[in-house]
């Protein structure tokens, strides 16, 4: 277990990044001209880091799957970033928001790590503002807060509803600024087949173009993987349908370490499954739980007739709604945690209390906020005693400024329109805190092979807070990686350029040639779709939001059979040297067919409940996540042996200096 | 219900294309769009035929990579929605459904209903910016107050997705909305005035390098835009385009 050493600098926690900046090698300006840095993916950690590796001097190529990197599904998030500006004045610190992140994951994540997550925080509002990233902004020109789920201040920033795409492009207008520099090749449209390592270092990649189906070699010092999380192993999730664990897994199966693949977010306010055909879930911001109360009936009776369509929510008297975040948790209310919202939206479903025709779901409702805001709307417009109807009216005008887009998209989805009736959520997956293994430099267990964002493991623990994943891409893209890697590449100063020809990107390319043509070899009995559905059940069903050991067992063996299965029989149409959308979902599905496994390994392996991890054999009497940090406060990296389930366990131990470990508690 | 569609096939860039008709049976009010084409494709797929391929990606109407030309218009009949939120229950049983891909010059076709968005991005590497280095080593972001209605107008501006409607909207095929919606969001922020001369000539410099055509005033881009940007954005450009010229 002696490979894991996480690299954390000594001294104070408070000082361990500076110290750490002062004490690493730099690459002087005239030799980063001679050195080429690969990175793949271009939402927010990929985008980030490419523009800044290249505004330093490196000669920078990306790749993204995508048609432009503001493709990217960072542009999807929504509700905010998190930064300890404590522009309020609410108390916030550097501190806090580290305690609170900790605290948020469940005790499951490095201190260090997370420490330096809030230092930079600041900087990157800062420099988002600088590129033009229109936060909102109130009267007197300064900018708005909001506040997100675990915490007890004001600390999110956003533009609408749309931060998530205001702050790609940001990323993306900086890349721009460089490709029009020539010191970014910016490929689109292009995939990455597979990982190379020359001398046990990660030198280049293989990648496909996905217009042509053209092989391609690229070699760089150093490789950076910034390609997000593995939510669609879930089949239905609410990341991008192209959105895959290719490029990590490919790394893992040449040797990176691949960490607690079993910490899942399943977020609380998506619009809920409609049917067989769904193809994707679309999320309902944080940030609408603000405002939002989320309730189910009361009486069994009233859940029922709802169901049925014979009561409707608005006719339901207030006394008969069951508010049970605010009755269950009265210090957070509807602000609790993710990972806490969704179990108790599991449980009063589960108990049968759901609210639409397939009993998996729940109300989020506006009506209070709407009438809340209407009175102080009133009151600010020297309207005195306004009448109900001008007050719902000037109250929706106030929710729409906040949450137009969320609201039209709800409505367009479903049909029905929010601001007259509460909205119905259910849970979803979301976001992958598990991840490539990487010490404090952002460094896989290979050298030179560096992952960035979700793709890595690094600070959410094993549950993340709101607004913390843009905070985290863009701390990784800006500020930490661009150091860090200086490090790994000023041994590399006299290496010169690394060729393609060699027998290393040879058996590679073979490798990823031979790949194909297997998949395409198949009987042809079965479309990618229907396996991938099929892995989405097993998933959902056994690796859900409850996982317990028989079930999490009877997982492993499914997807074991079911990978057998789609080898022998999938049908993938098209050939392999021309634009082929089958024969790229083929590929991603083959690789969820292994990392599933090795998720339900993982969580097998897992005895405890702690974050988004919920084993139904360990909780309390209330029903709540009983942890055991004795037996489980490590990071579990797994390293390749062939088989999923050969895979071989090595730990970190997790050590808290400056954290007490407790109890979580939002009560 | 029961659907005819009709669908623009090519294999690829240098083959020419053609419609060809589908039935397709079983559709529910509540798929979207694409969720129609994927019932259709798995059809194909288990006939042995090539799916049709299409564009997409968040399915949540933010990402820009839907494009397809539904009975004539951009993003299909519904106001305000990407070809992804667009959902069947728009559509009628029995009904005829021409599918294209968004046709310009400067969007050619790469296969089926996939179109080669590229100039865009040219458009936005040669000013879309503003010229800051990424060290994190700004100012406090609180430092300059900007005006809320400058900024939620700088906003409105930013919220294109760069889906390239308006200009298959448009009859000659410009992309004067698209560059003109990133021009106001930068022209509109104090960050953002310092390269404004720059910015709006390199910008519609290279719009007209990569072919689109200009702009007659039809509106018909602001009508099919999925996020709304305002012809207003239009007219700001032009200003910005004038006095950037006069000062030379």
């Amino acid at each position: 277990m002696g490979i894991l050493d996480s690299k954390i600098p000594s001294g104070p926690l408070a000082d361990k990044w500076t110290k750490h900046k002062n004490d690493i090698n730099l690459v002087n300006p005239a030799n980063k001209r001679n050195i080429d840095v690969i990175v793949v993916g271009t939402g927010l950690a990929g985008g980030a880091a490419a523009a800044t590796l290249a505004e330093l001097g490196y000669n920078v190529k990306t790749f993204c799957y995508q048609d432009s990197p503001r493709r990217a599904h960072s542009i999807a998030a929504q509700g905010g970033i998190n930064a300890a500006k404590n522009y309020q004045g609410d108390g916030d610190s550097n501190y806090r928001l580290f305690y609170d992140t900790i605290k948020g994951g469940d005790y499951r994540s490095r201190e260090a790590n997370v420490y330096r997550l809030a230092e930079v925080s600041g900087n990157i509002i800062d420099q988002c503002v600088a590129q033009g990233v229109p936060f909102a902004r109130e009267y007197g020109g300064m900018l708005d807060n909001r506040s997100f789920g675990g915490v007890l201040v004001s600390r999110t920033f956003y533009a609408k509803g749309q931060t998530g795409q205001q702050l790609l492009l940001g990323a993306y207008a900086a890349m721009n600024r460089q490709i029009n520099r020539g010191k970014i090749q910016s490929y689109t449209r292009h995939e990455m087949m597979d990982l190379v390592l020359v001398d046990g270092k990660a030198r280049g990649i293989i990648a496909r173009n996905l217009v042509t189906g053209e092989i391609e070699r690229h070699s760089g010092h150093a490789v950076v993987l910034a390609t997000g999380g593995y939510g669609n192993v879930f089949f239905l999730s609410t990341n991008a349908m192209g959105s895959n664990v290719m490029a990590a897994w490919r790394a893992h199966r040449k040797g990176a370490f691949f960490a607690n693949p079993c910490y899942t977010q399943i977020h609380p306010t998506c619009i809920p499954v409609s049917g067989e055909h769904q193809s994707k879930l679309t999320l309902m911001s944080e940030s609408l739980r603000n405002d939002g109360r989320i309730w189910v009936p009361k009486k069994m009776e009233d859940a029922v007739a709802i169901r049925e369509g014979k009561l409707k929510p608005t006719q339901l008297a207030e006394e008969d709604r069951d508010y049970y975040l605010e009755r269950r948790y009265p210090a957070f209310g509807n602000l609790v945690p993710r990972d806490v919202a969704s179990r108790a939206a599991k449980e009063r479903c589960d108990a049968g209390f759901g609210v639409n025709k397939t009993g998996e779901a729940v109300f989020l409702d506006f009506a209070s906020a709407i009438k809340r805001y209407g009175k102080e709307k009133a009151l600010t417009s020297g309207l005195k005693n306004p009448d109900e109807a001008t007050i719902i009216k000037l109250g929706e005008e106030v929710i729409e400024a906040k949450y137009g887009n969320l609201f039209q998209m709800y409505e367009k989805i479903v049909d029905e329109n929010p601001y007259k009736t509460p909205m119905k959520i259910y849970p979803a997956v979301h976001y992958t805190m598990g991840g490539l293994w990487v010490d404090y430099n952002l460094q896989t267990t290979i050298p030179g092979c560096y992952a960035a964002g979700e793709a890595n493991f690094s600070d959410h623990g094993a549950n993340r807070l709101g607004a913390s994943a843009l905070m985290q891409g863009l701390a990784d893209g800006y500020f930490v990686l661009p150091y860090t890697i200086g490090d790994y590449l000023s041994k590399d100063i006299r290496t010169g350029k690394i060729p393609t020809d060699s027998p290393e990107f040879e058996e590679a390319e073979k490798q990823v040639r031979d790949r194909m043509a297997k998949l395409t070899s198949g009987s042809g009995i079965h479309s990618v779709d229907y396996y991938h559905k099929k892995l989405g059940k097993i998933m959902w069903n056994k690796c859900g939001m409850a996982r317990n050991a028989k079930e999490l067992e009877e997982a492993i063996k499914e997807i074991s059979d079911l990978r057998k299965d789609f080898w022998e029989n999938v049908k993938v149409t098209g050939t392999i040297d021309s634009k082929n959308q089958e024969l790229e979902k083929a590929g991603r599905v083959a690789d969820f067919l292994e990392l599933g496994e090795l998720f339900a390994k993982d969580a097998l392996h897992r005895n405890e409940s702690c974050g988004g991890h919920f084993r139904e054999e360990y909780q309390t009497e209330e029903g709540e996540a009983l942890r055991d940090d004795k037996n489980f406060k490590y990071v579990a990296a797994w390293e390749y042996k062939g088989e999923p389930k050969d895979a071989e366990l090595h730990k970190e131990d997790l050590v808290y200096e400056n954290i007490e470990l407790k109890t979580r508690s939002y009560k | 219900m029961k659907l005819y569609l009709k669908i623009w096939r090519q294999k690829d860039a240098s083959s020419p294309g053609k419609i060809v008709d589908y039935t397709l049976d079983g559709v529910e009010g509540d798929m979207s769009f694409l969720e129609m084409l994927d019932i259709l494709n798995e059809e194909l797929v288990s006939k042995g035929e090539e799916p049709v391929e299409f564009d997409h990606d968040c399915r949540e109407g933010i990402c820009g990579t839907c494009s397809l030309q539904i009975n004539g218009e951009p993003h299909g009949p519904d106001r305000l929605v990407t070809t992804c939120q667009l959902h069947m229950r728009k559509f009628n049983d029995g009904d005829t459904i021409v599918i294209e891909p968004f046709r310009a010059t400067a969007f050619p076709v790469i296969k089926d209903l996939i179109v080669d968005r590229s100039a865009f991005e040219r458009i936005q590497q040669a000013g879309g910016y503003i010229s800051v280095n990424t060290s994190g080593n700004t100012v406090d972001a609180n430092s300059i107050p900007i005006n809320k209605h400058d900024a939620d107008e700088a906003m409105d501006a930013a919220t294109c997705i760069g889906c390239g409607a308006c200009v298959a909207a448009c009859k000659n095929a410009s992309a004067m909305l698209f560059t003109s919606a990133k021009v106001s969001q930068f022209a509109l922020l104090p960050q953002g005035r310092v390269e404004a001369v720059e910015r709006v000539q390199n910008m519609v410099r290279q719009m007209d390098l990569e072919g689109f055509g200009n702009c007659t005033n039809t509106g018909a881009c602001e009508v099919e835009c999925p996020k709304g940007i305002s012809l207003t954005n239009i007219a700001r450009m032009n200003r910005e385009y004038l006095s950037a010229t006069l000062k030379g």
